[in-house]
């Protein structure tokens, strides 16, 4: 259409032409931006940010789903109630150890085997997919995989008995299910820290390797002194990820693997989103389960920033 | 080879059983004989299908794996388009309230899903979208984390290919599915890619917001099958972890390739 205007009439001036040209794309352009924008401003606005203004002002309302009628305001009630509760304390005490454990283990091995990897030249890829796999798996179906070779006359236990040592109660007991959980969150995430350390790795120049041995550096100095400041950046975006998903996936596996499914034994596995999802929809006590969630907000803005401080130190090179 | 190197192979061995080990007892399992379940034999003496006839036949397992697909392909196509076309706009678009807009969505990443479980819940019952698929839905449909990654990667594309293609007269529609997103296939790839994934594992919302058996999606269905009905009858169980299991692993073998670029692209922006 603008062709046949263009070609059906010459003697129209060319700067106006290009001024409606320029004034169409413009206003095609705001139509887009806007109509494209509508739903997702709504979704937004609606679905993550009013619910997050929502949970701050539940947490400070006395509001149980079963009673009808008044949600009255009662300021830091909740909160109290929160820090006098042995098992909320507990709970985020061991979601610390989930994190501080699990994390850093990830991060070790996921570096151990990046290392292993990157030294060898053949079969790189066959070995990356075997330890990938456990990333890709269904958590819920592996969780009960682990109970099924962890229970008492399983197949491990069996294996302790035949090396000549006494069979463990693993996730029955008290002291060790929590590190149990822990060492199968590691065994399912290692692959992922592998892959991103890999890369790193890779993008090293070999040049300062080089440097580094005129200079008559060991194999460790080489690797504290070039290898963990240039991986520097992964580490720092595997830990804050990594923090971040033992927070959320280890509902599913303490869900999944606690001997009375819901935290046990004796709480000795529950975390705070664990216990969150029993003051809501086991005893429906929405206020006090939102002020939980608020402080576990605060928690992981906290450990975001210091994972970010600490981690992105300047090193000496 | 020198004896480093076959030291290395060794080690990688020995981790690859570990990794390994699990898989091979749940398949194991899922193979024998409700008498032959505790013994010690990794190939079992007789080898029989019967525990995934009686899975399939005396539980909705193979309802719940379908729920599983519609949900994390329905996710799965409104994060990839929705987050891109976003993504998209913030980068290349300058448009009053644009800061805003970008601000707003970083700021949901900083919320954890599981403070908003509880204002969903409280959603959807007011609106009546418990026990539905929508109701499962809604929450993912899209993400920040999505938003942010596909701006950096449209950030990239220049001005003038853009520009050219509006010179050519074709539309803004046009010019986003055919000039802009061919750019950034590969994050696109990986996006969706890990969406699937995420929404295929995902446990505490559906969890939550279905009660009814037929509704449920493969990770809630597989955790009540086995805390229920089929406490103590570990060949079950293992079978139903198995068929949950080995399509995700088919999956990935096909695609890993991608999924491996796609982690290393994320990770380095």
């Amino acid at each position: 259409m603008k062709e046949n205007h263009s070609a059906s009439s010459k003697k129209v001036d060319k700067t106006s032409l290009i001024q409606k040209f320029r004034g169409n794309v413009k206003y095609q352009k705001y139509l887009f931006v806007y109509t494209c924008l509508l739903l997702p401003i709504l979704f937004f606005l609606g679905i993550r940010i009013l619910p997050t203004l929502f949970t701050f002002n539940v947490g400070f309302r006395d509001w149980n789903l079963l009673a009808t009628g008044a949600k009255p305001f009662i300021g830091l009630q909740n909160y109290q109630a929160l820090i006098q509760d042995k098992v909320f304390i507990k709970s985020a005490v061991n979601t610390l150890i989930y994190i501080v454990i699990g994390v850093s283990g990830q991060l070790f091995f996921g570096i151990i085997v990046a290392l292993l990897l990157h030294k060898i030249n053949r079969f790189v890829g066959f070995f990356r997919v075997i330890y990938f796999i456990p990333y890709v798996t269904s958590i819920v179906a592996i969780s009960w995989v682990f109970q099924w070779i962890l229970m008492k006359n399983g197949i491990i236990n069996d294996l302790l008995i035949k090396i000549g040592l006494s069979p463990q109660p693993f996730l029955n007991s008290p002291d060790q299910a929590i590190y149990v959980i822990i060492g199968a969150m590691i065994w399912q995430a290692l692959g992922f820290q592998m892959v991103l350390f890999l890369a790193g790795l890779e993008n090293i120049p070999k040049m300062l390797y080089e440097a580094a041995e005129i200079d008559g550096a060991s194999p460790w100095q080489k690797f504290w002194h070039v290898t963990v400041p240039l991986l520097n950046p992964t580490i720092v975006f595997s830990a804050v990820i990594g923090s971040i998903n033992f927070i959320q996936v280890s509902f599913t596996q303490v869900i999944n693997m606690s001997s009375d499914g819901t935290g046990g034994p004796l709480n000795s596995t529950m975390t705070v989103v664990v216990y969150i999802y029993q003051l809501a929809f086991r005893k429906f006590d929405m206020g006090l389960a939102s002020a939980a969630t608020v402080l576990l907000f605060l928690f992981i803005l906290a450990l975001t920033l210091f994972q970010m401080k600490v981690l992105t130190r300047k090193f000496d090179y | 080879m020198k004896l480093g190197k076959i030291l290395t192979y060794l080690a990688l061995i020995l981790g690859s059983i570990i990794m390994l080990f699990p898989f091979v007892w749940m398949v194991s399992t899922s193979l024998k004989s409700p008498i032959d379940i505790f013994s010690l034999d990794i190939i079992p003496e007789n080898i029989t299908f019967s525990n995934y006839i009686k899975v399939m036949e005396e539980s909705l397992f193979a309802k719940w794996f379908v729920n599983s697909l519609i949900i994390a392909t329905v996710t799965t196509i409104s994060v990839a388009f929705f987050d891109t076309l976003v993504g998209y706009i913030i980068a290349k678009f300058s448009f009053v309230g644009r800061g805003v807009l970008f601000i707003l969505i970083l700021s949901t990443l900083m919320v954890p899903t599981e403070m908003l479980i509880i204002p969903w819940y409280m959603m959807s019952s007011d609106f009546g979208w418990t026990d539905s698929y929508w109701g499962i839905l809604f929450p993912g449909l899209m993400t920040g984390f999505g938003v942010f990654l596909m701006r950096q990667f449209m950030e990239q594309i220049p001005d003038d290919l853009l520009n050219a293609a509006r010179i050519d007269g074709m539309n803004e529609f046009m010019i986003f599915f055919k000039i802009a997103i061919p750019q950034v296939w590969p994050a696109l790839a990986a996006l969706s890619i890990f969406t699937f994934l995420g929404n295929w594992n995902a446990f505490l919302w559906p969890l939550i917001v279905i009660e009814s058996e037929a509704l449920r999606t493969l990770p809630v269905g597989l955790s009540f099958f086995s805390s229920g009905e089929a406490e103590s009858q570990w060949h079950l169980i293992m079978t139903g972890s198995t068929i949950a299991v080995i399509p995700l692993i088919l999956v990935f073998i096909l695609l890993q390739r991608h999924i491996i670029s796609g982690i290393t692209l994320t990770g380095m922006k």
